[in-house]
């Protein structure tokens, strides 16, 4: 089973990358690079059943940094939304050269 | 390997691929978000599929259940509007067409590459996982190293935590007296209501 979740895996990476490089709405966003450390998540489970239990201690980690990432990204998300009222990622371009 | 084991392990894997495609294509964000949860349960079955009962479970609680209901909060407060007011998507094709080639070469490099020698030496006996599983539990094969092998990493973990929290916390909390032209400070305009009025005026 370890070569088919490597290909799910890599499909539903691919899918989130996908999402990151089309979409505009930057909560869709966020949502696509959630997608990606899932898929991420899959591939340690999948290792963890040949080379052992490090690969879910790993997810453990990797689900506790999302967890910390999502809450202060959606916070800088609401702030931005407080001050330009949109979340339109071409709108938000202050640092565009 | 039964044949119903593979029949629900294919089933699972393809619905979690599916959904994620109509995740991405979905406007509207709640829309998106609920098929995002649809994946993460489908991910999670994998998970207990691959002997990691205990990482399906904390699937289920931690991402579908905790940190899917901050985003549909988030999406709540935002309150963006109608789906077709908010047009998403920019330039789409070439974006889709570099993405179904990362698709193809992600799924041939790491389908198709012999395993790697370094790592030969830690394989572990084929089914051992469910066989301590059953002897031990799910959790305890899980909790042991999480406790002793990678104690610093579970502290330093902690300490993320807190900062994450109180970063939230901080760019979340509301500014009590928006500073619409930028002139002066809060202080000295919550002292005289009239500056204030004037502010809002112009």
């Amino acid at each position: 089973m370890l070569a088919d979740s490597l290909f799910f895996s890599a499909i539903l990476f691919a899918i989130g990358v996908v999402g990151v490089l089309t979409r505009r709405n930057a909560i869709i966003i966020f949502m696509c690079v959630e997608l990606m450390l899932n898929a991420v998540n899959l591939t340690f489970v999948a290792f963890a059943q040949v080379y052992g239990y490090a690969g879910q201690v790993f997810v453990v980690f990797v689900m506790t940094v999302a967890a910390a990432e999502a809450a202060v990204g959606l916070a800088i998300i609401i702030s931005i939304f407080r001050h330009r009222h949109t979340v339109n990622l071409t709108d938000i371009n202050l640092l565009k050269g | 390997m039964t044949l119903f084991y593979q029949f629900c392990f294919y089933l699972f894997g393809l619905v979690a691929v599916v959904s994620a495609c109509v995740f991405v294509t979905r406007k509207s964000p709640v829309a998106a978000a609920l098929w995002l949860v649809n994946v993460l349960f489908c991910l999670a079955a994998l998970f207990v599929l691959l002997d990691a009962q205990f990482i399906g479970a904390i699937q289920v609680l931690v991402y579908a259940g905790a940190i899917m209901v901050v985003f549909l909060f988030v999406i709540m407060l935002l309150n963006l509007g109608e789906p077709a007011r908010i047009a998403d998507s920019r330039g789409t094709l070439p974006y889709l067409g570099a993405g179904l080639l990362a698709i193809g070469v992600l799924a041939a490099l790491m389908t198709r590459l012999p395993h790697p020698v370094p790592l030969q030496p830690f394989r572990i006996a084929a089914d051992s996982l469910a066989a301590e599983a059953r002897v031990s539990g799910a959790v305890a094969p899980v909790a042991v190293p999480l406790f002793t092998e990678y104690l610093l990493a579970f502290e330093v973990t902690s300490v993320l935590l807190l900062a994450a929290v109180v970063g939230a916390v901080v760019l979340g909390r509301k500014r009590n007296e928006p500073d619409a032209t930028g002139a002066g400070d809060g202080s000295a305009r919550r002292t005289r209501p009239d500056v204030r009025e004037a502010a809002h005026a112009s």
